[in-house]
This record gives structure tokens, C-alpha cells and sequence, in this order.
């Protein structure tokens, strides 16, 4: 236990309980259902988790300041139609173009609810569900509801989705997936060292000790709502390559799967608790629970809903109610070891080892 | 000698302006807008939603939310209509769909009372899980061919020009202001929602005037959801879906705080009624419905961040004000 406790922070413990749960679904299906473990179960996975993982790291990096962010779904669908018809119009425009104009146009829509939220202190579910109405208002507008068409858009875009960046084994790891691992990598690196990712922490844990201590809180806050909005711009450019066809209803919904997606993971909803590695587990448990269950053919795939609502729940209440225990188990031991006198300075750590 | 603003600073003052301004516009320009008829439709398209936002408005006083509410109405009317293709008679039918509606709502405040997690969460948990719920009754079907007498209730006046919806709405409009305005468990509604702890140690039973909130909600969308089924003569798994935000815009652009302790039902009386008139003028103008639903959005920003920028402009015209008088002073 000491050991354990030596090494692990409680939250490291519940991603690793995550990711056993997640193996422990794999595993139960794999029994289930015939010729799960190939690799093309993988890569349908792999592939459908990608654009959801994206949206939900912005999301939590919004979530960890204590706010919200419910426009994300509104801004995958405006950034995917309006990339969309701007490439059926003219094929040229290069790749590397095309995703910083999704995530320069997703970041314009973010600081709109930045400017709000930090600047004119409208509470976040205010601002967002406003945005949410908004921004796809606008969408439908300008699109006088005609759809993008795959037959329409550029060739590289529409073979991107198969594309590989390498294999283990018989895994193809797609190009979409690599670029979420990528952004969870970052954002998580991001979070853990950068000064800027430890005061989104401290804001969301305690907003009046963040003022105080004189952190620029508006400022932080608008810079999460400005990346949850590129990232959601990223996310609409996956979206375009993943589906092709755009109408002008699509990312409807990803605003709550994304929460759903950062909350299983175990981002606090409070704020300053969690981590994008966690919104990432989240997502791909989410994903593997809703595509299993679709070939799983003992329960209607119907189901499935209700299923995850449940896993909500019980996600949360784990978290409430074990995690709780789990912290107070650490502090009293760390009070331990500062009441055991300089132990740490004086016997050079040794008191930990006791 | 400065005009008095107060009136304006009241949240209802400005909505009743606004409430004027909208129906002044659509009566000059629509012969026939003030009939009762007219008004009778105005509501019977959306009383589903305004029934619902009712007890919303207890729940968001009270510093909570509740996501769930569409779902438990597409929930129970599914539930209801199961029943009903499964032969039981339609009252029992009915009786079953309320019964889902207030089951739901005990399984949503075990989680919030008696667990204890965040209402924001397990009602999205509600929100996902009971609209899987109904999708697991119907699967892709749809039930109609009610009885006559169950799409009469739905579709035709009752008494009076008023259908059964309407009354619905009048007598619980009375029940809950009675109840939030002039009863001691509104008090503690109001108190709960300024400072929960407060109330603890006030003596205030926190957790049973929550429970009992969050069964009232699912009670009372399970019967909006009924209503919704008898109006439309159908039921589907996706019926109401998305209908939670149009519920809480209205709650919260009646001016009741998110977070909590602070709002009346007047004011949200008259943010449905501005958001009724504002979708049917907007509808007689030929706008479409998404930007209908926009304009509200913006309204909804609006209507928060306007006293905001209110307070900024008082204080900084007062500060120049002080500066200018210490520079007075100073010469």
C-alpha cells in the first residue's frame, strides 16, 4: 500500500482503473462476440473515437476552470460545412491551409464565448447555450440548407480517413486517430508543466484564492474558451474527413457526449480536478461500449443509451465517493510524514519509505 | 435632478417593457392578433415546454439544474404508448407513463440527495439514459391510434375555447406561484438556492425539499409528455428531443439567477410570453425557425450581460465623476 501510495497520485489510480475497465469491456465482448479482436474492430473504433477525443480535451480544459462549454457541437458542425463548401468551390487550396482555417475558425467562435464569459462575467452555461443556438442559426442561414457532398471535395480529403501513419502488428494506426493522440499528448503535457495549465487548476479549484493570489483569471479563462473553440474547429475538420457528407444539422450532440466523455473520465464538473489523458480514456470508453454493443446481438442495440447513461452515473459516483476516500487516505499520509518531523529534508526521504 | 430608474433595474420591469413593444408590434401589424383564439393557439405550441419550465424555475432557484426533462417526457409518453400497444386500456396506459415519470425522477434524486454528486451531471446521465430508455420501448416504431377520447383532449378546446393542456397550465401556474411566492417551502426553496450550507445549519431539510423538486420535475414532464402524445396523437422515441433548452431559456431569461436564491415566477410568466410573441411575430415576418431560436439565444446572452455592462458604466462614471471633483478640489 505504501509502495502504491509512494508512486501514484489518486487521480494516476483511477486512469489506470479506467484503463483496466476499459480492457475489462474489451475482454467480456471479445468473449461475446465473434471475431472481435481483429484488426478492423481497431480501426472502426479508432476512427470514431478521434473526433469526440479532440473535442472533449478543449472541453476539459473548460471544465477544469470551473465553466462549460456547450457550443463545441455547433462549432464542429459550422467549421465542417463551411471548410466543406469553401473546398467543393475551389479544390485547390492546400491541406495544411485547410485545417488552420478550421482552427483559426473554431478559435474566432471560442473567443466569442471567452470575451463573454471572462470579460462580461455571463456564466458559461449562459454564454454557451446562447452560442450553441447561435452559431448554428448563422449555419443555417448561409447554407440556405443546401448539404456538402463528398463527390464534391477534393480527393486527398476524402481518401485521408484510410490513410495509415504506421501499423503495429496488424493495427493500423489512421492518420485521424494519430492527430487526437497528439493533441491529448500536447494538452496533456500542456496541463501538467506549463504555468498556464497548473493556474487552469487553480482557478477552477478555488476561483477566489486564484484572484487573490493575483493570477490573470480573465485572461486564462478566455484563452480556454479560445482553445476548446480550435480544438472544436480541429475536430470539425475531422468531422468533413471522417463523413464526407455535410448537412447543415451535423456535430448536433457532440457538445453533451464530449462532457459525457470528460466527466468518465474523470474530470471533475466543479472544476480543478482531471486531466485530458482522462477526457481521452473517457471517450474511448464511451466509444467502445457504444460500438460493441452494436454487434453485440444477446441486448437490442438500443440499449445502448441507457447503458451510458448508467456508466455516467456510476463513473461519477465512483469518483465522488471512492476518490474521496482515496484523497483523504493520501493527505493524512503526507500529514504523517510532515508531522514525523523533516523527515523528508533530514533523513533525505526516508520518511516516505517508512 | 435625476430621473428614478429603479423600476427599469427590476429585471421585471424590463421584460414587461419589452413584452409591450413585442405585442404592440404584431397587434398593429396582424388584424386579428389580440382575439383570445389567437392567444389560445399562441400558447397550445409550445405548452409542453412552458408547463415544464414552471417547475424548472423551482429547481434553477433552488441552484440546480435539471437536464432530464425532455427525456422523461419522450420517456413516459414511449412508456405509455408500450402499454398501450401491449392492450392494457388507455387509463392504465397513462397511469404507467406517469408512474415512469415519477420513478425517474426517485432514481434522479437518490443520486442528488442521497449520493450527493452534482445535479448537472446525473441529469445528463438523464438526459442520455432515459431518451436510450424510450428507444428501448419503441425501438424505430411509432404508436398512434389512440382513443378518440385521448386525441380529443390533446386537440380540441375543453371548455371554453381552452383545451386541457391550457387548463393544466393555468392551475398549476396558481399552485406553484402560491407555493414558491407564499408558502414556507418556497422560502426554503429561495434559501437553499442562496447558500445551501446557510440553510443546513438554519435547520432546513436540504435534502428532502431537493428529492422532493427533482420527483415533481420528472412527475410534471411525464405529464407534459402525455399531453405532448395527445396533442400530436403519436408517440415516438425521439419525441421532445432537445426541448430541455428551450425550457431553461425561458426560466433563465425570466431572470432567475443559475446560480440560484434569486428570480420569481412572474418573471418567468413574462419571458415566455415575450419568447411567444417574439417566435409568432417573427413567424408572421417570415423568418425561420433556426433564426428564431437564435434570436433568442441572443436574447438570453443579452439579458445577462446588459446589467453587467450596466454596473461597469455606473462605476467607471463614477469614478470620473470623483476624479473631477478632486480635480475641482485640488484647484
Amino acid at each position: 500500500m505504501n509502495a502504491i501510495r509512494r508512486r501514484f497520485q489518486p487521480e494516476q489510480i483511477r486512469e489506470l482503473v479506467l484503463i483496466g475497465l476499459i480492457i475489462g469491456i474489451l475482454l467480456f465482448f471479445g468473449a461475446q462476440i465473434d471475431n472481435y479482436f481483429s484488426p478492423r474492430t481497431f480501426t472502426r473504433i479508432s476512427t470514431s473515437v478521434a473526433v469526440i477525443a479532440v473535442v472533449a480535451v478543449g472541453q476539459t480544459l473548460v471544465i477544469l476552470t470551473r465553466n462549460i462549454d456547450l457550443s463545441v457541437g455547433s462549432i464542429v458542425g459550422f467549421t465542417a460545412y463551411v471548410v466543406g463548401t469553401l473546398l467543393s468551390i475551389n479544390n485547390d487550396i492546400p491541406p495544411v491551409a485547410v485545417v488552420l482555417m478550421a482552427i483559426a475558425m473554431g478559435a474566432v467562435m471560442g473567443s466569442i464565448n471567452g470575451l463573454l464569459v471572462a470579460y462580461g462575467r455571463v456564466p458559461a452555461i449562459i454564454v454557451t447555450l446562447g452560442t450553441l443556438a447561435l452559431f448554428r442559426t448563422v449555419l443555417v442561414e448561409i447554407s440556405g440548407a443546401n448539404s456538402v457532398l463528398t463527390n464534391e471535395l477534393p480527393r486527398w480529403l476524402v481518401n485521408l480517413p484510410p490513410v495509415n501513419v504506421f501499423t503495429i502488428g496488424s493495427l493500423d494506426i489512421r492518420l485521424l486517430f494519430f492527430m487526437a493522440v497528439v493533441v491529448v499528448i500536447v494538452f496533456q503535457l500542456v496541463v501538467s508543466y506549463l504555468p498556464w495549465g497548473r493556474r487552469l487548476y487553480a482557478i477552477g479549484s478555488n476561483p477566489d484564492a486564484a484572484r487573490v493570489a493575483g493570477f490573470p483569471a480573465q485572461r486564462i479563462i478566455f484563452t480556454a474558451f479560445v482553445l476548446s473553440g480550435a480544438l472544436a474547429g480541429l475536430g470539425g475538420f475531422m468531422f468533413l474527413a471522417r463523413f464526407g457528407n455535410i448537412t447543415v444539422v451535423a456535430g448536433q450532440g457532440i457538445e453533451l457526449q464530449s462532457v459525457a466523455a470528460a466527466v468518465v473520465g474523470g474530470v471533475n464538473i466543479n472544476g480543478g480536478l482531471g486531466s485530458p489523458f482522462g477526457a481521452f480514456l473517457g471517450a474511448i470508453l464511451i466509444d467502445v461500449l457504444d460500438n460493441s454493443l452494436i454487434r453485440w446481438l444477446a441486448i437490442s442495440e438500443f440499449w445502448r443509451d441507457a447503458l451510458l447513461g448508467l456508466l455516467i452515473l456510476l463513473a461519477v459516483a465512483t469518483d465522488t465517493v471512492i476518490m474521496n476516500r482515496l484523497r483523504k487516505v493520501w493527505s493524512r499520509h503526507e500529514l504523517q510524514v510532515s508531522s514525523d518531523g523533516e523527515a523528508p529534508a533530514a533523513k533525505g526521504g526516508a520518511g516516505y519509505a517508512a | 435632478m435625476r430621473p428614478d430608474w429603479s423600476i427599469f433595474r427590476r429585471w421585471e420591469g424590463l421584460l414587461l417593457i419589452l413584452l409591450f413593444l413585442v405585442v404592440g408590434y404584431n397587434a398593429l401589424n396582424t388584424p386579428g392578433y389580440l382575439t383570445i383564439g389567437n392567444w389560445v393557439n399562441l400558447f397550445q405550441l409550445s405548452i409542453e415546454k412552458i408547463i415544464v419550465a414552471l417547475i424548472m424555475t423551482f429547481i434553477i432557484i433552488n441552484a440546480e439544474i435539471d437536464l432530464s426533462v425532455a427525456s422523461v417526457m419522450g420517456f413516459s409518453a414511449c412508456m405509455m404508448g408500450y402499454l398501450f400497444a401491449g392492450g392494457a386500456p388507455m387509463e392504465w396506459a397513462i397511469a404507467g407513463g406517469l408512474l415512469a415519470g415519477f420513478v425517474a425522477g426517485l432514481f434522479n434524486s437518490f443520486w442528488i440527495g442521497i449520493v450527493g454528486l452534482p445535479s448537472l451531471v446525473v441529469t445528463l446521465a438523464g438526459l442520455i439514459g432515459y431518451r436510450g430508455l424510450a428507444y428501448v420501448l419503441l425501438e424505430d416504431r411509432s404508436i398512434g391510434r389512440f382513443p378518440d377520447w385521448f386525441d380529443r383532449l390533446g386537440q380540441q378546446p375543453l371548455i371554453g375555447p381552452f383545451p386541457l393542456a391550457l387548463i393544466v397550465f393555468f392551475v398549476l401556474l396558481i399552485f406553484a406561484i402560491i407555493v414558491l411566492q407564499y408558502s414556507g417551502f418556497g422560502r426554503y426553496v429561495y434559501v437553499i438556492g442562496n447558500s445551501k450550507d446557510v440553510a443546513r445549519y438554519s435547520g432546513v431539510r436540504v435534502r428532502r425539499t431537493k428529492m422532493i423538486l427533482f420527483v415533481a420535475s420528472s412527475t410534471i414532464a411525464a405529464l407534459a409528455g402525455i399531453l405532448y402524445a395527445a396533442r400530436l396523437g403519436a408517440v415516438r422515441g425521439d419525441m421532445a428531443l432537445g426541448f430541455e433548452l428551450d425550457i431553461i431559456t425561458m426560466v433563465l431569461l425570466g431572470g432567475v439567477s443559475i446560480f440560484g436564491g434569486a428570480g420569481s415566477l412572474w418573471g418567468v410568466l413574462l419571458s415566455v410570453l415575450i419568447i411567444l410573441n417574439l417566435r409568432n411575430g417573427m413567424g408572421l415576418a417570415n423568418f425561420s425557425g433556426h433564426v428564431q431560436t437564435g434570436v433568442i439565444g441572443v436574447l438570453l446572452i443579452l439579458s445577462v450581460l446588459a446589467p453587467n455592462l450596466a454596473v461597469v458604466v455606473q462605476t467607471s462614471l463614477k469614478r470620473r465623476r470623483a476624479r473631477t471633483l478632486e480635480a475641482a478640489a485640488a484647484d
